[in-house]
């Protein structure tokens, strides 16, 4: 339960901080870095917060659903150039992750996938 | 029972955002089980799937999209909880993400300019108006951004928010094809890619795929919010000096 409402309330915290100083970022980032700073400051991770975070994320996928079945509500919007915005979206999607991903790749230092490889055990 | 409290029951059940709730919760599990019976496909996204369940549903049953999300708001919420949680990986990989810092920054700088330049460049060729290549600019960043942006630069917020999703929806059904294609194989390479073209849909699949590559993908996404923000009124300028 502990866990749970400290990412609420770190959220709410940072959509405070976005109110009062206008900073251009959605709160739950400014909530994000605070819960970064107090992982820093506390040097481990509990066992609670582990496994709420972790389940929020394997089931990410599911938050995305009730927004996306609002674009349906606005495809009428699109309708006269859906296949402009079929074309656009595949090329550019597709160039961004390929060059995204080789750029990343290709400067990395060597070895990393060492980093990876304790990482995953 | 009699007709009347037949139809007295389902007014209700139609009413109370438990229905609408259940059916996106229920759509999410029954998508989930398709693409897991396929082999983790990643065409079919179980994000895309349960859309696609749910609109169906909606359709079939006439009803509109603001009482369907008068109950499916409680699960919409959750994202920005969500989105804090991901301190917990971030902080677990801080070690590596240290240590490809100057691969990151050069990838986001690269990338968020392929991912605009792209979009308004292929917009403006094929000859469609301002309008629409304004509301294309942002769509890689995630939506509460990517729309904040668009209303800035005189595009259309609703119709972004139309793009960013459907950008989103895209890179999770295809990035893992394009990555095999380039030979891409390091998962933060991967995660970092998928995050920045198709921000938190694609996350969502990232962390499916390792948590690794679900930690760079929400890093991406989180950078290329901001890097979005920044660059896009600039190229919007840049373009309009041009002609």
């Amino acid at each position: 339960m502990s866990a749970i409402f400290l990412l609420i309330l770190l959220q709410l915290i940072g959509e405070s901080i976005v109110q009062v100083s206008g900073l251009p970022v959605p709160g739950a980032i400014i909530g994000l870095i605070l819960l970064y700073a107090i992982l820093i400051w506390r040097g481990e991770i509990s066992d609670e917060m582990s496994r709420t975070s972790g389940f929020m994320l394997q089931n990410l996928g599911v938050l995305f659903v009730p927004a996306g079945v609002g674009v349906i509500a606005y495809l009428p919007m699109i309708a006269t150039q859906w296949w402009i915005i079929l074309l656009v979206l595949f090329v550019s999607v597709c160039a961004t992750v390929a060059v995204t991903g080789l750029v990343v790749t290709r400067l990395s230092p060597r070895g990393i996938e060492a980093v990876e490889a304790t990482a995953q055990s | 029972m009699s007709a009347d409290r037949l139809v007295s029951g389902l007014e209700f059940l139609a009413a109370t955002p438990l229905l609408w709730l259940s059916l996106t919760l229920g759509a999410y599990l029954v998508a989930v089980a398709v693409n897991e019976r396929c082999n983790k496909m990643p065409l079919l996204n179980p994000t895309l799937l349960a859309i696609a369940l749910v609109v169906v549903v909606l359709t079939v049953t006439g009803t509109s999209y603001k009482r369907y999300f008068d109950g499916a708001q409680f699960v919409h919420f959750l994202l920005g909880p969500a989105i804090v949680a991901m301190a917990i990986p971030l902080y677990r990989h801080t070690e590596m993400i240290r240590k490809s810092a100057s691969a990151l920054f050069a990838g986001l700088g690269i990338g968020c300019a392929t991912a605009i330049l792209s979009s308004v460049l292929l917009t403006r060729a094929l000859g469609s108006g301002r309008e629409l290549w304004l509301s294309m600019a942002p769509k890689s960043a995630t939506a509460a951004i990517s729309m904040a942006v668009s209303g800035k630069i005189g595009g259309v917020p609703a119709l972004t928010a139309v793009l960013t999703i459907s950008t989103g929806i895209t890179g999770a059904c295809l990035a893992s094809y394009v990555l095999r294609l380039v030979g891409v194989k390091e998962w933060h390479a991967r995660g970092f890619a998928m995050g920045l073209s198709s921000h938190g849909i694609a996350t969502a699949r990232a962390f499916q795929e390792n948590e690794i590559a679900g930690t760079f993908a929400g890093l991406a996404m989180a950078l290329n919010g901001i890097a979005t923000a920044a660059f896009v009124p600039l190229i919007v300028k840049l373009l309009d000096r041009v002609g």
